[in-house]
């Protein structure tokens, strides 16, 4: 069972998170005046990488914050993850 | 513990093994009454009192022996236990024997020695590969008549039927360095990583730890390897702080980042529990830093004709059957082998007495130290030669092999049957790599070694011993300590102490002389034209040679497809033994080198796992946690009967003098209807939302405006997913300009919650609102009725006059003495009133509005009445909040804002959704007045009710109830075009399933006080 960095806990066993897609990063949420095409988009197209991704993980089962864990899809190594912009630090991080 | 009858074990040595004679244990098999001695297990135990036929196969119902020794072993799969404690498929080999133990053979009728389905076997010549595909395909009903008599014959053994009566239990661990394997390598890795402080588990599947060194005559820094193997437990014990062992526990997968899985057998272990107390078994959740697989090497058979006879075993088997146990599997003694380590057999039966009358060995003029100490120990060395088939009895098992000249794959028969009851074989030993090859790792073929490695590339796990393909006990010793060594320091920890010293082993021992002639690879002696026995390559699944070869020549030539067709490797055991020598033929067949054909997957679990030690504590009440309201105790007394909701146990309905549901609910619907009536609403959701931007966030993920909402007002809202499908609807009530209450129905409760927080933290994060989830932190209860402010005012000094506490509006101060937040909201269409306190306070305030409102004519309703009287309303609900529905489809169309943005409002503008004949919400009523409308009924025109289905679909009956405050039956529904289309018109609601048809009449979804009088009174 994968083990997941959460930012602000520490590393916890895959049951404690839930998949949320891919880094809003890489696949923004549109603006309200966005045309269709670019919603359904959105909403409903979602690559599917082979090897190095960037997802959106929730630790539903501990703190419930969303952050972004970079992973290979192949090998399931995690080489690190992160808070999304505008949240909480993690405490102990150098401000 | 001695029990009287036959104590005596022909087949026992008077001394040897490792076993206590001093004690005699009881069992039986089949119903006869055995002994055996602490150390045994059951497989030694009967091979002790010389039962030989211990099961009958799976396709043929062939008689089969005990072919293995331990995990690897295909054929010996005995039931164990008695009625609700059965349990089929275990191997006997890795049953530690215990007094009283019950075991039972499997797959025969009416009994192991005589059984009807044997005869299968006769017409085995018919049933090759793919034989049951083949038979079956046409005509499909065959299939119905044949399926369950095959059932019955082909199979393994049979479930039990009855709730087990013992516990299990998961257990989570966690350790620097895990030690998979207590043989030489792995005792060296868990001593090497202890010394150093590392927290080490050190888990074998075996009852008694110490791998080969139990099974084979060693000697270690002069003494006896098993007087090593105590030193060595002696001082991980010692650390006890640090080290766990855990014998009988096979580690059975290796999932991602360190985490392993281990079912511990805990009644196996050799000092197991008295019957019944503590847990049968333990699945392990292991997670380590680092892994040292010591999982040794298993032997592979030789496949010749008539290679499944009783008495035909493993060569490290039957030296393993003397030495650990002191057992001999037999008197007179064949060695047929293809390497030089085979021979060390001859040495170890001569030893327990057994007569070893010759060495059989399919290369030509061999040489070496073994070879040469056989044949100056007057062995018959027959070299060049092979064995062509056997002969045997059935319940006996084998009485003779034939013996063939070999040369360059060809044979010549000699004329010469040699009589033996033991055949001991030896093909050759396959590195044990399941568990580094189960996440990936591709093992690689090595033509010296004739078997495969670990792939190189996906170490660590360190992998020490024999399953590194490494030969030779101190080469094995010395790698298990550097594997040790070096899963410390990968695992961070510094390199301290002493390292446990390698035990010096005399250069004489057999295990360290090495090799004169290299291994020939015989994957399968060739067959003689008349030969009587099969060639067996998996005796488990009864797969042959002839069913490899017939699967290549019909086109099943990949690895994967041969698995499939012919069941290869696919039974209990996976093929431990069998697979090596399968993919061999295959290759043989395609005119290739084995690497092109490759390996099947490794798949967990190495071993089965019982369905009770994967279920864990997760049973009966434990299954999953019950929810109950602080009030549940005074509804309980009330005379509530409880339904389970998702995880909420919820009062259904309140019966009275032995009334029905039907009678309860219409008594409590028209009583709150007519005075005053409450029910609990704690299950509701509630999320408490603080922060100066909490009106602009709820404006966000409603579809109706909040900025306006004053300060001690309700509203009701819809939300939508990003889709612009309905996702919940609830109230929410602001309690300041930065503070607002809000629900959501029961079910969606979590979902709500969890969209929420998304929205906050993906989005948008610069919104300045803090939300937590307050559902375990209020009670709540409605009053709703006509008398329901009359009831209110006796247990409040607060001011709940119509102009002070209007509809939807809200109050805050003591109701019946306790801290209370007042919602005047209805879900029932009364005037009604949400009274939410503390959890604490729940079941005070349902015993205090109990008694306050006797006199008022209070009654308690339950979830029933609170569906009826909201479909009687109109309100939406769970069956049309279906995910499928948009605002205007739930008749909620006006609600949605147009001037401001919100969750979902894009999508929701997609011309599919917007189009007026979508399906929406109507109100139906019989046209009779009568027949109810079946909740699920589909609506279809009247024109096409006397069609055959199919008939084309208007849309559904959502929700139906008896109508009690309206006289009839009524129903919501969602019909293609909604009213604008359908008012007045009738339809027919049918329900194909039930063969039920009803003529319904379309009218507006309210059908009770649809001006809201009643609720704004």
């Amino acid at each position: 069972m994968m083990l997941i960095p959460c930012p602000w806990c520490g590393p916890r066993p895959r049951v404690d998170f839930s998949y949320g897609g891919p880094d809003p990063a890489d696949h923004p949420r549109p603006a309200d005046d966005a045309p269709l095409e670019a919603w359904t988009r959105y909403v409903y197209e979602r690559d599917t990488p082979k090897g190095s991704a960037r997802e959106l993980w929730r630790h539903a089962a501990g703190c419930r914050q969303w952050f972004v864990v970079e992973r290979d899809t192949v090998t399931h190594e995690v080489a690190g993850s992160h808070p999304l912009p505008g949240a909480p630090r993690p405490v102990g991080e150098d401000l | 513990m001695s029990a009287p009858g036959p104590a005596r074990q022909p087949h026992r040595l008077g001394s040897g093994g490792h076993i206590d004679r001093s004690r005699t244990l009881s069992f039986r098999f089949d119903g006869c009454s055995l002994t055996g001695h602490p150390g045994d297990t059951l497989a030694s135990a009967l091979l002790a009192n010389g039962v030989r036929l211990v099961a009958r196969s799976f396709k043929y119902h062939r008689p089969r022996g005990i072919q293995g020794e331990g995990a690897e072993d295909p054929s010996g799969l005995v039931a164990l236990g008695r009625g609700d404690r059965h349990e089929p498929n275990t191997r006997a080999t890795l049953t530690t024997l215990t007094d009283g133990l019950v075991a039972r053979s499997q797959n025969r009728w009416p009994s192991l020695r005589w059984d009807a389905a044997a005869l299968t076997a006769v017409a085995s010549a018919f049933m090759p590969a793919g034989f049951y595909y083949k038979t079956f395909i046409t005509p499909p009903q065959v299939w119905p008549l044949a399926g369950p008599i095959l059932r019955r014959m082909a199979g393994m053994g049979r479930s039990p039927t009855a709730p087990d009566p013992d516990r299990y239990e998961h257990r989570t661990a966690h350790c620097d360095v895990l030690v998979v394997g207590a043989g030489p390598a792995g005792l060296m890795a868990a001593q090497a990583a202890a010394r150093c402080g590392a927290r080490v588990i050190l888990a074998d599947e075996r009852a008694w730890m110490g791998g080969c060194l139990l099974k084979e005559k060693t000697r270690l820094d002069g003494r006896p390897g098993t007087a090593w193997v105590a030193d060595a437990l002696e001082e991980l014990a010692s650390r006890d702080d640090r080290v766990t062992l855990l014998p009988a526990t096979t580690v059975t997968g290796q999932h991602d980042h360190g985490f392993w899985l281990a079912a511990d057998r805990i009644y196996d272990r050799p000092d197991a529990p008295a019957a019944g107390e503590g847990p049968r078994q333990r699945l392990w959740h292991i997670r380590a830093t680092q892994t040292v697989l010591a999982t040794g090497a298993i032997e592979r058979p030789l496949v010749f004709a008539g290679n499944d006879r009783a008495g035909v075993m493993l060569a490290g088997a039957a030296r393993a059957f003397v030495n650990q146990y002191g057992v001999t599997p037999g008197r007179r003694a064949v060695v047929f082998t293809s390497h030089d380590e085979g021979y060390r057999t001859v040495f170890d039966l001569r030893g327990a007495g057994i007569e070893v009358v010759a060495v059989v060995d399919p290369r030509p003029e061999v040489r070496g130290p073994l070879p040469d100490r056989a044949r100056a120990v007057g062995v018959r060395v027959l070299d060049g030669h092979v064995i062509g088939d056997t002969r045997g009895h059935p319940t006996r098992g084998l009485e003779g092999v034939a013996l063939h000249r070999y040369h360059d794959g060809g044979m010549v028969p000699v004329g010469e049957w040699i009589e033996a009851d033991l055949l001991a074989m030896s093909g050759g030993w396959s590195p044990t790599l399941h568990l580094h090859a189960q996440t990936g790792a591709r093992p690689v073929w090595d033509d010296d070694l004739l078997a495969f490695r670990p792939d190189p590339w996906r170490m660590p796990p360190w992998m020490a011993g024999g399953c590194a393909g490494t030969r030779g006990l101190d080469a094995v010793l010395r790698q298990g300590l550097e594997a040790g060594r070096n899963a410390v320091e990968a695992a961070g920890l510094r390199l301290t102490g002493a390292p446990p010293p390698v035990p010096a082993i005399d250069r004489d021992e057999p295990s360290e002389v090495g090799e004169g002639t290299p291994q020939a690879p015989l994957w399968a002696v060739p067959k003689p034209a008349m030969a009587g026995g099969k060639r067996f390559v998996d005796i488990q699944d009864d797969v042959t040679a002839e069913d490899i070869a017939l699967a290549h020549q019909e086109g099943f030539a990949t690895v994967e497809h041969l698995k499939r067709y012919t069941a290869l490797g696919m039974g209990t055991d996976q093929g431990k033994t069998s697979n090596v020598n399968g993919l061999a033929l295959l290759a043989e067949a395609r005119g290739e080198p084995i690497p092109m054909v490759g390996t099947t997957t490794f798949r967990v679990p190495y071993t089965p796992i019982t369905m009770g030690a994967l279920a864990g504590e997760s049973v009966g009440p434990r299954f999953a946690p019950v929810r109950r309201s602080p009030m549940h105790e005074a509804q309980a007394e009330a005379g509530a009967v409880f339904q389970t909701v998702g995880p909420w146990l919820r009062p259904r309905y309140f019966p009275r003098d032995g009334e029905t549901l039907a009678e309860a609910v219409r008594r409590e619907v028209l009583a709150t209807r007519a005075n005053v009536g409450m029910v609990d609403v704690s299950f509701l959701g509630k999320i408490d939302i603080q922060g100066p931007d909490a009106a602009e966030f709820l404006n966000r993920v409603y579809i109706n405006g909040w900025k306006s909402l004053p300060v001690g007002r309700v509203r009701y809202g819809l939300m939508l997913r990003e889709d612009g499908m309905a996702l919940d609807d609830g109230t929410c009530a602001r309690l300041a300009e930065d503070h607002v209450a809000m629900t959501t129905t029961t079910a969606n409760a979590g979902r709500v919650m969890a969209h929420l927080e998304h929205a906050l933290q993906v989005h948008w994060p610069d919104l300045d609102v803090r939300l937590v989830s307050t559902t375990d932190a209020w009670a709540a209860v409605a009053i709703a009725g006509p008398k329901s402010r009359q009831l209110l005012d006796l247990v409040t000094d607060l001011d709940v006059s119509n102009e002070a506490l209007p509809f939807m509006g809200l109050t805050v101060g003591p109701v019946c003495g306790l801290p209370a937040r007042v919602f005047r909201i209805s879900f029932s269409g009364e005037l009604a009133y949400e009274i939410n306190v503390p959890a604490g306070y729940g079941d005070a305030l349902w015993r205090r509005l109990t008694q306050a409102g006797a006199a008022l004519g209070l009654v308690p309703y339950g979830s029933e009445a609170l569906g009826v009287m909201r479909i009687e309303k109109g309100h939406v609900a769970g069956a049309e909040l279906d995910g499928r529905t948009t605002p205007h489809d739930l008749g909620l169309g006006r609600m949605v804002s147009t001037k401001k943005s919100f969750i979902g409002k894009r999508l929701l503008q997609r011309p599919a959704l917007q189009d007026p004949d979508r399906p929406a919400l109507v109100g139906l009523v019989p046209e009779d007045g009568r027949t109810a409308i079946p909740a699920g009924s589909q609506l279809i025109a009247t024109e096409h009710a006397a069609e055959a289905v199919p008939i084309p679909m208007l849309g559904h009956v959502s929700s139906a109830c008896s109508g009690p405050s309206v006289g009839h039956p009524v129903a919501l529904g969602f019909l293609k075009g909604g009213l604008a289309r359908w008012e007045g018109q009738t339809v027919v609601a049918a329900y194909p399933l039930k063969g039920t048809q009803v003529r319904a009449r379309v009218v507006p979804p309210h059908f009770h006080d649809p001006d809201g009088s009643r609720q704004n009174a």
